[in-house]
């Protein structure tokens, strides 16, 4: 069973900064992981390969610095490592971004494609949908348990109030969450092959064959008009006096607020 | 000259900080308290390789670097220094000689499955009689025919009645002191092996010292590591090494009462602001980051030294030596941070205060780590 392992390198925080002039996110002095949910992705494929055999390819796209994250899977178990690098992916939204994943899985080859559900720092939770979409194939979303014979794949995918059962047949996309699985921590031996003998693929538009007009700025239906930091809240208000004049004062600060009329 | 560690490196700090925050920090008072070896956080931590992290692959372990294995011991130590002397014992004490010295056959039977994790050994050099004068061994081994017999004690051996392997000192010609010491790799279900009293200790109390006895016990030939005479030589050699390891503990140990300090002092008020904007308080902070950096610096450049090939006995003694002292200061200075709460066991400063004290006796006290150093810059 060959797995593609969809890997994002974030920065470790749950609350980036934005710069409000050039309206981009501050990454400097914020030290990079691997996207929490990708590590469960990640394990999930490791667990399969032991169970299946077959090979688990950790694919990225991003700068050069994202080998760091390709490694630490690999200290984890992964196989092999690609690296999508070229100045023509930047500026990629979640939309050509998902098609520049998508052509490098079409030359990987899988059976299966796991994503994160979502990235911390993006948090559209887009990707992995697109790609299936992109890439004709079954999605299932939200996964929190996975079961597989090798041909097919049943998923418990996380609701609200409960979950749904849904079999697909392979290949396939699912994305997964954190409740799947506890992730493994990298070996120290893992340590040493992931930095010392195992080399990092880096493929360019070029090298996947990547239609120029559907990566990067270029390839990007959407564009981002600003970003900010919200505000922060102020400090809440505590009415006083019996229930009908607290209500009285409630409905003129909504009316203030233009949430009643 | 360059003061960054590599990025095989810094993974390894981040993989030891996040397995000892995850899997150990959980139970490390709970396991002091209850004086229990952790068997199923060792497993995991002997699994991940982290038993024998310097030996080759083809012997079972990782083949990494002397300073990642520092950096191991040290973010353990951080979290739970019975944990790290767990560790120490077994790459520096157990596996190091084995590679060292011991032939093809001894590898593959004892290395293997200490450095892959799979089980644990223990080094026992240390009698009643036989301390800092480690030379002064009663342990006897006589020879018959293909295999000796040996007989005699040791006591505070670390992991003894968790071990499978046993690294063992004994006098095989008495009339030759320290040369007639010999060193043995013996199996603990071997027949005359037995396990002592428990020793209850202050510090370290998650980590297991017994006594080891040893009645006519028969141990083959083959099990002599290294040549007849040579286990003085053999056991100090072996100390070089493990010294970087304990430095290493008593490093993780001092950082952990220091950043507990940085924590509860711009926390705890008193007269109406945080005791970290008095003067007294900073002072603490400020000696116990700059001698922390120090000791290393030290802690480092004697792996570095170790895994480049150098000569590296007084690096590692000054290592331990700096490093014991800081941990002392530092974690008796933690405590006056926290006050009369850092008295009690409901702050793990009071565990580090007691945990820092072993670094400066075992593996050679202080005055042995001084007499080292002076022995080598007066020679
Ligand atoms: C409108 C818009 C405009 C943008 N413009 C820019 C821009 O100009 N410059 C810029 O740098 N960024 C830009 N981005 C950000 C970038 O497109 C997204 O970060 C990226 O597409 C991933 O989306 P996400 O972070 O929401 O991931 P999600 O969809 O939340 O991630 C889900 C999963 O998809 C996988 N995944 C996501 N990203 C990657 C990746 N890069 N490699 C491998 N797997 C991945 C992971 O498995 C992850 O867990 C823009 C985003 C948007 C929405
Ligand atoms: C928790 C623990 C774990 C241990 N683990 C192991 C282990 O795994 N294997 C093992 O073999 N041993 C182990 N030991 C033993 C340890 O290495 C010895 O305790 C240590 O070497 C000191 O020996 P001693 O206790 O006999 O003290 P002594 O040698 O009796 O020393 C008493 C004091 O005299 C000083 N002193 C002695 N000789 C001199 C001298 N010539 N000049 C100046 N001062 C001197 C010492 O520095 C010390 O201050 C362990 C001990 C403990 C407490």
């Amino acid at each position: 069973m060959n797995i593609i392992v969809c890997v994002k390198q974030v920065p470790d925080t749950t609350d980036v900064k934005i710069d409000p002039k050039t309206g981009t996110l501050i990454r400097e002095g914020v030290p990079s992981i691997v996207n929490p949910d990708d590590k469960h992705a990640l394990e999930e494929a490791l667990r399969m390969k032991e169970k299946f055999g077959g090979k688990v390819t950790v694919l990225s796209m991003g700068p050069p610095q994202a080998e760091d994250a390709l490694r630490e899977c690999s200290a984890m178990g992964a196989d092999d490592m690609v690296l999508l690098c070229d100045r023509a992916f930047a500026g990629a939204d979640t939309w050509a971004t998902s098609y520049t994943l998508g052509e490098a899985a079409k030359k990987i080859g899988y059976d299966l494609i796991i994503c994160g559900r979502e990235a911390i720092d993006g948090d559209t939770a887009q990707i992995g949908p697109q790609m299936a979409e992109h890439l004709h194939l079954p999605q299932i979303t939200y996964v929190k348990n996975v079961e597989t014979d090798g041909n097919k794949i049943v998923c418990e995918r996380a609701l609200e109030d409960g979950y749904e059962k849904i079999e697909a047949s392979l290949p396939a996309l699912i994305t997964v969450i954190a409740d799947l699985n506890k992730p493994r921590y990298p070996s120290v031996r893992g340590i040493v092959e992931a930095y010392r003998e195992k080399k990092v693929t880096v493929w360019n538009a070029k090298d996947i064959c990547a239609d120029g007009t559907c990566i990067g700025m270029e390839g990007s239906p959407t564009s981002v008009k600003r970003s900010f930091a919200p505000e922060p809240k102020g400090k809440g208000e505590v009415l006083k006096g019996s229930v009908k004049e607290m209500s009285k004062q409630l409905v003129v600060k909504l009316k203030d607020k233009n949430v009643l009329r | 000259m360059e003061f960054a560690l590599t990025k095989e490196q810094e993974m390894v700090r981040k993989t030891a900080r996040e397995f000892a925050e995850k899997e150990i920090a959980p139970i490390a008072a709970d396991i002091d308290e209850r004086a229990e070896f952790p068997a199923e956080t060792v497993r995991k931590l002997g699994a991940l390789g982290f038993m024998g992290m310097t030996v080759p692959k083809e012997w079972g372990g990782s083949g990494m670097d002397d300073i990642s294995y520092a950096i191991a011991v040290e973010e353990v130590s951080r979290v739970c220094a019975s944990h790290g002397v767990t560790m120490s014992v077994c790459n520096s004490l157990v596996c190091w000689p084995l590679m060292k010295f011991g032939t093809d056959a001894q590898k593959e039977k004892y290395l293997k499955p200490v450095a892959s994790g799979k089980v644990l050994g223990c080094f026992g050099l240390t009698e009643p009689n036989a301390g800092t004068d480690a030379g002064s061994q009663a342990t006897v081994a006589r020879k018959e025919g293909d295999k000796y017999i040996i007989n005699g004690s040791k006591v505070f051996i670390t992991n003894a009645s968790k071990s499978d392997v046993t690294i063992l000192f004994a006098m095989t010609d008495k009339s030759k002191g320290t040369k007639g010491i010999s060193t043995f790799v013996v199996d603990s279900n071997t027949p005359g092996y037995s396990i002592g009293s428990i020793e209850k200790k202050m510090g370290i109390r998650a980590s297991i010292q017994t006594e080891l006895v040893f009645q006519d016990m028969e141990v083959p030939a083959e099990n002599l590591l290294g040549k007849e005479g040579q286990g003085f030589k053999i056991a100090m050699a072996t100390l070089d090494g493990g010294r970087i390891g304990i430095a290493a503990q008593a490093l993780g140990i001092a950082q952990a009462a220091y950043e507990e300090s940085v924590k509860y002092a711009k926390q705890r008020e008193q007269f109406g602001k945080p005791i970290s904007s008095f003067q007294a308080i900073q002072w603490f902070i400020s000696d116990m980051a700059t001698e922390i950096d120090a000791a290393r610096l030290l802690v480092y450049k004697a792996a570095f030294d170790k895994w480049k090939g150098r000569p590296y006995t007084t690096s590692a003694a000054m290592a331990k030596y700096f490093a014991s002292d800081v941990a002392m200061k530092a974690t008796r200075n933690a405590i006056q941070v926290h006050g009369g709460y850092g008295f009690t066991k409901d702050y793990a400063v009071e565990r580090f205060y007691r945990d820092a004290k072993i670094t400066e006796i075992y593996e050679g006290t202080t005055e042995v780590q001084k007499m080292v150093i002076a022995g080598d810059l007066l020679k």
